[in-house]
């Protein structure tokens, strides 16, 4: 596990309570549900949309519904989840108000991660390159990019005021080692490669 | 190769259908492989298709022996047949004992619930308390949701394939319209037009066109006349007069109407109901491209399931064969239900 995916994990580990029924939405290979099963003692169902990673689930004894998001979240009773995460999704969805709304309504808390695409880094690269952003954790052309929504935290933050959803707790990840959890967030928008918002709605 | 074995059950007293009706001194025939441990823990159960048989080792030959999906060296795999076929177990074929001759159409009409109680008999017979995973796909699939639903103490997974818990009336029309070309043309010729009817539901576009297209049978110009021209004509031929040597008309009426008859919602009152006993673990498969028992309706399953909080997975298996992919689709079927049954146990 790399260094970044390791505090990364860390990160949302120390998020979720014990024994939490958290649902993950886009969860890969269930790595991240498995972790927080094994240490957290959490329940843990995931969605995903791809057949090697719904694979990848049922080998670590992860169930799991192979299908979109939208779907995936339709049949869930109000509040059935202690915390619903969308990790590293955001980007790729079509409608994100939808599952925004719909994942607090399905969880009593909600955890958001994205790429900022308001980093420094992807803005130097626009203004002195003119290509559109891209970076190692943003590797793709514009006309292969999974990612169709371009978000920053400002917007993000934004967003959640418009749509009256409380931001909780808002913590910014980078892999810059001079700034390892002190990024103020004055300056996250810049300085932070991912945003990782705690999110509610009442 | 292994023999098919017989059991005979219901002697003393005959079971009660959900028709009302009761049907006595039932024959079931089955096929086991490999082992029964000594606690009986290691029994997974097979349910066939509709016209399937028990010898599943036969007609699931790439999933079932010793280190495929389902390994017969860790597992006793039991596969029974039917009743109301014609493949060894009770059926309209069968003599009934007290008129001494063959049922016909006294025969009484059964449901897959009827199928499954009988099949009970013979897992009570060998001892058997835990049903490891009852596993099937199209008819088995329903015969599998039945066995979760009816029997929620003893079965610990159930994986219904290309199946539904509320057969569509797209798929009751093309079972009456089966049955009508029985009635009208009779057993032969009838039973023939109904398996070309059965088998085209059974495909997709894609596969028809990928398989046949527009080709000519043995030709190179149109006849202009109403014989055979098409490849996909002369296959259907095929498969409708194969049909015929080996099933009796009788059994497709009465199995068919099982599979219309279908329905968890109606007999329990809603899906919800039905499934609220269930403990077993749920993995629920189908076939992007299956039109007779689509996706749409196993994920109906896999909501019902999830709104009750039950423990279920739902995966869809991408090909283009349509409904039969659940015989052809070896190697995505093969990896799911392998790494599924390795975290059972």
């Amino acid at each position: 596990m790399s260094f970044m995916k390791k505090e990364y994990y860390q990160k949302i580990m120390d998020l979720i309570p014990e024994k939490s029924r958290v649902l993950d939405l886009g969860c890969g290979n269930g790595d991240l549900l498995k972790t927080l099963i094994s240490k957290k003692n959490c329940y843990g169902y995931g969605v995903d949309m791809d057949f090697h990673n719904i694979k990848g689930c049922i080998k670590r004894g992860i169930s799991v519904f192979q299908g979109n998001i939208n779907e995936g979240l339709q049949e869930f009773r109000d509040k059935s989840f202690d915390v619903v995460l969308l990790s590293q999704t955001l980007q790729e969805v079509y409608d994100p108000v939808y599952v925004l709304l719909e994942m607090l309504r399905v969880g009593k808390k909600g955890i958001v991660t994205f790429p900022n695409f308001g980093h420094w880094h992807v803005r130097m690269n626009m203004i002195f390159k003119g290509f559109s952003p891209k970076t190692k954790s943003l590797p793709y052309e514009w006309y292969n990019t999974p990612n169709i929504r371009v978000v920053t935290i400002k917007d993000f933050r934004h967003l959640c005021k418009q749509k009256k959803i409380t931001i909780c707790d808002e913590i910014p990840l980078s892999k810059n080692t001079l700034f390892p959890w002190k990024i103020p967030l004055s300056f996250s928008n810049l300085l932070s490669q991912q945003g990782l918002f705690v999110l509610e709605k009442r | 190769m292994t023999k098919q074995k017989t059991y005979t059950c219901f002697e003393k007293t005959p079971l009660v259908l959900e028709s009302g009706k009761t049907l006595a001194s039932i024959t079931l025939a089955y096929h086991s492989y490999g082992k029964l441990n000594s606690d009986k823990s290691n029994v997974i159960l097979v349910c066939h298709a509709l016209t399937g048989d028990a010898n599943a080792l036969e007609w699931w030959n790439s999933f079932i022996g010793p280190n495929k999906a389902i390994d017969t060296s860790r597992y006793f795999v039991i596969c029974i047949n039917a009743i109301g076929g014609c493949k060894g177990s009770t059926g309209p074929a069968s003599i009934n004992p007290k008129t001494k001759k063959a049922y016909g159409k006294t025969f009484p009409v059964i449901t897959i619930g009827d199928i499954v109680k009988s099949h009970k008999a013979l897992i009570d017979h060998l001892g058997i308390q835990t049903i490891q995973m009852v596993i099937g796909g199209s008819m088995g699939g329903m015969m599998a949701l039945e066995w979760a639903v009816h029997y929620p103490d003893l079965v610990k997974s159930c994986v219904p394939i290309a199946a539904t818990a509320r057969v569509s009336p797209l798929a009751i029309a093309f079972d009456a319209v089966g049955r009508d070309a029985v009635s009208v043309a009779g057993p032969d010729k009838g039973l023939a037009v109904a398996r070309k009817l059965g088998h085209i539901t059974y495909l997709s576009e894609q596969s028809m066109d990928q398989k046949f297209g527009r080709n000519l049978q043995d030709k190179d110009s149109y006849g202009y006349d109403f014989g055979v021209d098409f490849q996909i004509e002369s296959y259907l031929n095929h498969q409708g007069e194969k049909f015929v040597t080996h099933f009796d008309a009788n059994s497709y009426l009465y199995l068919t109407k099982a599979v219309s008859y279908f329905d968890l919602a109606q007999k329990y009152g809603s899906l919800e109901r039905a499934f609220a006993a269930i403990t077993a673990k749920f993995l629920v498969i189908s076939i992007t491209s299956d039109w007779l028992y689509t996706p749409k309706q196993s994920k109906e399953i896999v909501r019902s399931l999830m709104k009750l909080n039950k423990d279920v997975t739902y995966v869809e298996v991408d090909s283009y064969y349509g409904h039969d992919a659940f015989l052809i689709e070896n190697d995505a079927l093969f990896d799911i239900i392998k790494v599924f049954l390795e975290t059972q146990t």
